[in-house]
């Protein structure tokens, strides 16, 4: 009896947590299909929110701007976050720790005192506000993604393996690249996703030092700034949402199956 | 593989006062080794022996911090690994998980480059890249070679640790090295794979006629496979020679104890072919020694006779235990206690004769056979040695800041349980049984090494405290002018 009305607090508990985190956003999907002006009325269901949303050229031009950066900053931070957690990861012990603290601190920082210290930063060494300024910044705040999810599969390597390619005639270069790095590709994946995830994201640190370039979080801000809750953005969130989604669901499908292979063999 | 007899003869390996210290630790100390070409050569010692590291200096992995490596006569010693016709493998076979079997062992052909025998323009010569056709066939020879035709396609992950280590050889002999390097191969193997891939390795050796240097603790391993084992420990190599005579006369007291069963006794010769242990003299095989002089002597059991009623010496069986083909029995004899193989049992507490054959006694020459360090006079009746402040008598009215070589017999230094008991700590690092009394050598943590007879048994690696009565300890002062120069001898300060 007792256990029975501790599993039913439980999990009533689970459920009023769950039903707070998604519910509003599974509102604002529902009502995405239709035009009303505000929440609470339905106003019969239509798709024209979406018919304008993919039609409306501010809109189209800030996703467009929003996907390039991510993938150039996503690319970029995939690059140096591997060569930065090669270098890790062969470090001695003392150093080791010393900078693998210091690449996590634009991770754990404000990220408000990040975007600050951006923008000043790029004002005293003129770079313009724009996109350089973009780029940088959102490489910089994800490198430190990619190291994290790229050093565990280093560990995972048989300390022998780089030495293998060289002791089989393959320079310190074409080693690296033909034996280790192959390794690390899961890694570098899950890494490149999470940092492109994250810039698609990031509107602080994007405020502060956009210029004039609008990506969808900017958009989204200035559009409830000028002209209040248009019911477009119900779709642009819904899009959005469902998107990030599908992601996590497709990299946690590979991996679970790439487990199932691992075990069987 | 008809090499000319000269060819094969010659040293394809030369290792030259070759040291490797790694943050003030002296891995591989001052080590000279030469490989006949063909050879299958066995690096043999404990774990942390300095076997691994002179491996890896010879695959071009670590650099010496002195000495010299040379190939065919080539100093390698710099050479970076890539560049080397040196093939290794590895501990954990290291195989490419990403690439199949047949990719795996055709990562190195691919990217051997061949001399065609033509000349540029400016004289240098031109090379090629094996063509897919060559390649496919000399990876399918090397497959048929390990008795896996028809795994090329196979993913390497899914093998057997048996197979896994198949195609790591494979992988290295594809390359037609000019020596193979096995480092520890078989550790990873269960013990019926393992006895199957020593007989195996050991034939291939023969088929292909490559120079093999292996890496094992394994002493039966080495005994098995190899033409010549190196012993080592502590960074030196204690023997080179054949199994046989490894086995037969060990160097010294380390290589006898590493090396198969036997009883390590302390003895004295008292003259050519005559030794006096156990209170009795023996008629031996030795001579060469000085009249009286100290030295270890190794008996094997199996070469100890017994009989019920007469024999050199008389003993009690303490304990038997049947092996399958002998009995192995504990005699204790004039305070010894000999292990001793025999194919008749003979009961527990049977009074038993004990005798031994001239050649089954093997004289060594004692490690050291005194203990021997230079210290500085710190006060009237103290001297600092080895990191540690001991008291001794003043007889020569010696003064602060003298200069002094101090010798302890290897009987006058007590270990304690307790550190701070002893004047110095220090780590146990080896003990040998010699019959009725342990000796231990233990290191100070400023690396000076002792040696200690105690009844009292010891286990490796633990931490004691050295103690030494003000009486035991004698001191001679040194003329300035020998230190000159000498500086601090670390180690052995052993006669060769």
């Amino acid at each position: 009896m007792k256990k029975q009305v501790k599993t039913a607090l439980i999990w009533s508990f689970v459920g009023a947590m769950l039903f707070l985190m998604y519910v509003p956003i599974l509102i604002l999907i529902i009502y995405s299909f239709t035009d009303a002006p505000a929440l609470g009325v339905w106003g019969g269901s239509t798709m024209s929110l979406y018919g304008r949303l993919f039609t409306d050229p501010e809109i189209m031009g800030a996703l467009g701007n929003s996907l390039l950066l991510a993938f150039v900053a996503a690319t970029l931070a995939t690059v140096l976050g591997t060569a930065a957690a090669v270098g890790i990861y062969y470090m001695k012990r003392r150093r080791k720790a010393v900078v693998g603290f210091i690449s996590n601190i634009t991770m754990e920082n404000a990220e408000i005192v990040t975007g600050v210290a951006f923008m000043m930063f790029f004002l005293a060494v003129r770079v313009g506000y724009g996109w350089p300024a973009l780029i940088i910044a959102h490489t910089m705040i994800t490198v430190p993604y990619v190291i994290l999810s790229v050093t565990p599969k280093l560990s995972q390597i048989n300390p022998n393996l780089y030495e293998a390619g060289l002791d089989l005639g393959a320079s310190p270069v074409k080693s690296m690249l033909a034996v280790v790095v192959p390794q690390l590709v899961p890694g570098m994946v899950s890494g490149f996703i999470m940092a492109f995830t994250l810039s698609l994201d990031d509107f602080i640190v994007s405020k502060f030092i956009n210029g004039g370039v609008e990506t969808i979080p900017i958009y989204l801000y200035n559009a409830l700034a000028k002209r209040g809750a248009d019911p477009t953005l119900r779709a642009l969130s819904s899009v959005l949402f469902i998107a990030v989604l599908t992601v996590l669901i497709a990299l946690n499908v590979v991996s679970a199956r790439k487990r199932k292979k691992l075990a069987k063999a | 593989m008809c090499a000319a007899v000269k060819e094969k003869l010659d040293n394809i390996i030369e290792i030259k006062n070759v040291s490797k210290v790694f943050d003030g630790i002296t891995v591989v100390d001052d080590v000279n080794l030469a490989v006949k070409r063909g050879e299958f050569v066995t690096l043999l010692g404990p774990s942390g022996c300095g076997k691994t590291t002179l491996l890896r200096m010879i695959a071009g992995f670590e650099l010496p911090t002195s000495g010299s490596i040379f190939l065919e006569k080539q100093d390698v010693t710099a050479v970076p690994p890539h560049l080397r016709p040196i093939n290794t493998v590895f501990q954990k076979y290291a195989l490419f998980p990403h690439l199949n079997v047949y990719k795996n062992i055709a990562f190195g052909l691919k990217l051997k480059k061949l001399p065609t025998g033509e000349y540029d323009k400016k004289g240098k010569p031109i090379f090629r890249k094996f063509t897919k056709d060559e390649i496919r066939e000399k990876v399918e020879r090397v497959l048929k070679l390990v008795n896996l035709e028809a795994y090329g396609h196979r993913d390497v992950t899914g093998l057997s640790g048996g197979q896994q280590q198949r195609i790591a050889i494979a992988r290295a002999i594809v390359c037609e090295p000019k020596v193979l390097l096995l480092d520890e191969p078989l550790g990873a193997l269960d013990l019926k794979m393992r006895k199957e891939m020593q007989l195996e390795l050991a034939a291939m050796h023969k088929d292909i006629g490559i120079t093999f240097i292996f890496v094992t603790h394994d002493q039966e391993e080495a005994l098995t496979m190899s033409d010549k084992i190196v012993v080592m420990t502590d960074g030196a190599v204690q023997q080179y020679g054949t199994p046989k005579k490894i086995y037969d006369e060990p160097a010294n007291a380390f290589v006898a104890d590493f090396i198969g069963e036997s009883n390590i006794l302390s003895g004295v010769m008292k003259r050519d072919y005559c030794v006096e242990f156990c209170g009795s003299e023996f008629k031996c095989l030795d001579h060469g020694f000085g009249k009286d002089e100290r030295v270890d002597l190794v008996v094997r059991p199996e070469d100890i006779v017994l009989g019920r009623d007469k024999g050199a010496l008389k003993g009690e069986v303490v304990s038997s235990v049947f092996k399958g083909t002998y009995y192995e029995m504990e005699i204790l004899a004039e305070n010894y206690e000999f292990t001793v193989q025999n194919t008749v049992e003979y009961a527990v507490g049977e009074t038993v004769w004990l005798s031994i054959d001239p050649n089954g006694i093997h004289i060594m020459k004692k490690l050291k056979v005194t203990n021997e360090f230079d210290g500085v006079v710190s006060s009237d009746d103290t001297v600092e040695l080895c990191g540690g402040t001991f008291g001794f008598v003043n007889a020569l009215g010696l003064e602060k800041g003298d200069e002094v070589r101090v010798k302890i017999p290897f009987d006058k230094i007590d270990l304690t349980d307790d550190e701070s008991d002893g004047a110095v700590g220090a780590n146990v690092t080896q003990t040998f049984y010699k019959g009725s009394y342990y000796q231990v050598q233990v290191y100070t943590d400023d690396d000076h090494e002792f040696f200690i007879d105690t009844v009292d048994e010891w286990d490796i690696g633990d931490r004691v405290g050295i103690k030494i009565a003000p009486e035991d300890i004698s001191v001679e002062r040194i003329a300035r002018s020998d230190t000159d120069g000498d500086g601090q001898k670390d180690g052995e300060t052993a006669d060769e």
